[in-house]
């Protein structure tokens, strides 16, 4: 079908020879449309589809294993904000989880992964070696993470309490089903499995910031911290808005270090956001209600994301005025 | 004094090396412990007895069929890949190259979703996937996660930095959209297909919120998905669950090492671009 297409078209190429071919050419219409098909048919499927679906599920009393759906409005919404209703204090809980997650996973994954690449851009022996080995965890994925450390960290045959006592430190924590503890177990792993990532991210920036720019700090006489202000991280600024934006985006997604590590423990204080999601859509399928949590949850990432862009060009006009 | 620095610097990246190192070195030993041995305190670097009897139960038990679980992540993740790295290419080369109306809302509309959290999709594809029949197939694990914005915009980008000369040599000798992308698009972009068929199998291979709830039987599961079966069923069983942890680890991390410098390279390319 397309060979017959492209054939019919007037080649206008071959009869202006030593011209340059024209940017448009007619006929590239449906060849286009061919190319772009498969793809736009998993696209509208499983991404634009249900995002339509999703808020026309949120409207309605939905369960998967009934036949009649009741549109309901906007009470799937008006529930989540009545402090009568079963799933207020539940679903607020795991907002809050996400956000106390979110709020001291994220400073650590910027600051820590950028101290690392700085380390990293040096020129020394075994840089790469080292790299690759920082990245290594996260190729492993949430699942042995999540059941390695939840084995580490156990309280009484852990091997991170053994060596908390063997120096002396208190080696009875519970770090898994007590708070703040299991905080810090939470963020401690993931910014041991994810660190990686993010420092690679800052590596590729700090190798495109142009030499000349430090050689002429230097000549300025300006020194390390000085040359880190006043180069690397204005340089730096599209990476770090970057970074800033995916780490806020999987930190307010966690999901598998809380279902593998915590479950949830203390009773539901580390049960995140999209795990009671989960929890309410897909296991005991409330799915309207779910949906609504996700819209809910979006909405409050949208709106964050939206700061730290501000926030970015803010500090990005101010340092360029 | 610039010895003194760079001894620090050693010193700090060895200690960092051994706490990014250790847990998954006593992960290993333990498998290869015996159930009381692996629960042992103070917890012992040297297996003794060494015993396989770990391996030996997950891969007999009918509950746990890890071999199962592998092969099924297997073929998940590189049927995937293949996926991705097929429509993203084909639809990546008509933004990059091909004039067509409506090409620039395909392109904003397709590039807009790369920012939509996944947390909105689950529910609805949950349901949708349960109209299709998907529920408890791979196929529930392939083809939804295939749809990413991801693959498209980095061919795209790859696609778009080829110099056009070859194209239009190409088409100035007679050959049409397919033969040109076929023969010279395709081959000389190699690298990106490699690295993007790469980030879209580790990315599947790793899934786990998805496989969780959408693969119920025992036999159907993924690695990922099954370790947490496994945890569960076997809280205590350390030596069980880090011989799983294990068999889900060694692949990933000898196709790491084999393709390292792609996925590195593929990370920091899919940052700086985005």
């Amino acid at each position: 079908m397309t060979a017959t297409v492209t054939k019919a078209v007037p080649d206008p190429a071959r009869d202006r020879v030593g011209k340059p071919p024209p940017a448009r050419r007619r006929g590239d219409g449906l060849v286009a449309w061919v190319f772009l098909a498969p793809y736009l048919v998993l696209f509208t499927v499983f991404v634009l589809a249900p995002i339509v679906l999703g808020l026309w599920i949120s409207l309605h009393s939905w369960d998967f294993t009934l036949p009649n759906k009741p549109f309901v409005g906007l009470d799937n919404y008006t529930a989540l904000f009545d402090p009568g209703s079963v799933s207020f204090d539940p679903f607020w809980n795991s907002m809050q989880a996400t956000g106390i997650f979110t709020l001291f996973s994220v400073p650590l994954l910027i600051v820590v992964p950028l101290a690392v690449a700085m380390v990293m851009n040096q020129r020394f022996r075994g840089r790469n070696v080292f790299r690759a080995i920082y990245f290594a965890p996260y190729v492993l994925g949430v699942a042995v993470v999540g059941v390695m450390w939840r084995f580490l960290l156990d309280r009484n045959i852990g091997a991170v309490n053994s060596y908390l006592g063997a120096l002396g430190l208190p080696d009875d924590i519970a770090w898994l089903s007590s708070v703040p503890p299991a905080w810090v177990a939470l963020v401690g792993v993931t910014v041991w499995w994810t660190l990686g990532f993010n420092a690679v991210i800052y590596i590729a920036g700090l190798q495109d910031i142009p030499r000349e720019l430090y050689e002429a700090a230097t000549m300025d006489g300006a020194g390390w911290w000085a040359q880190f202000r006043n180069v690397t991280l204005p340089s730096l600024r599209p990476v770090t808005m970057f970074v800033t934006l995916i780490t806020i985006i999987s930190s307010a997604n966690m999901f598998g270090q809380s279902f593998l590590m915590t479950n949830g423990a203390p009773a539901r204080e580390t049960q995140t956001a999209i795990f009671y999601i989960a929890e309410t859509g897909l296991q005991n399928f409330q799915m309207g209600q779910a949906a609504a949590m996700s819209w809910i949850l979006t909405l409050a990432l949208m709106v964050l994301s939206v700061v730290v862009f501000a926030i970015f060009r803010l500090r990005g006009s101010l340092e360029s005025s | 004094m610039r010895s003194a620095v760079r001894a620090l610097r050693y010193g700090l990246l060895v200690v960092l090396t051994a706490l990014f190192v250790s847990p998954l070195l006593f992960m290993l030993v333990t498998s290869f412990k015996t159930s009381q041995q692996a629960v042992e305190t103070p917890p012992t670097w040297w297996p003794d007895p060494f015993t396989l009897q770990a391996y030996d139960r997950i891969l007999q038990a009918a509950d746990t069929p890890v071999l199962r679980w592998f092969l099924n992540s297997m073929l998940a993740a590189a049927a995937n890949a293949l996926l991705v790295v097929a429509t993203s290419a084909l639809a990546a080369y008509a933004l990059a190259r091909l004039e067509f109306r409506g090409k620039r809302i395909v392109f904003a509309l397709i590039i807009s979703t790369l920012f939509v959290p996944p947390v909105i999709l689950v529910i609805p594809n949950y349901e949708i996937v349960g109209r299709l029949y998907w529920l408890d197939t791979l196929l529930a694990i392939i083809v939804p996660t295939a749809a990413g914005a991801f693959g498209v915009f980095f061919l795209r980008q790859f696609f778009a930095q080829l110099p056009r000369e070859l194209e239009e040599s190409a088409y100035l000798d007679g050959a049409n959209r397919w033969q040109i992308f076929f023969r010279i698009v395709l081959p000389l972009s190699k690298p990106a297909l490699a690295t993007l068929a790469l980030l879209s199998f580790l990315t599947n291979w790793n899934d786990f919120l998805w496989p969780v709830y959408v693969l119920f039987s025992p036999e159907n599961q993924t690695l990922q998905a099954g370790l947490s079966t496994l945890q569960s069923a076997n809280s205590v069983r350390y030596d069980l669950l880090m011989a799983g942890a294990v068999v889900a680890s060694v692949p990933v991390l000898l196709l790491y090492l084999v393709a390292q410098r792609f996925v590195i390279e593929g990370v920091s390319r899919s940052g700086l671009k985005g």
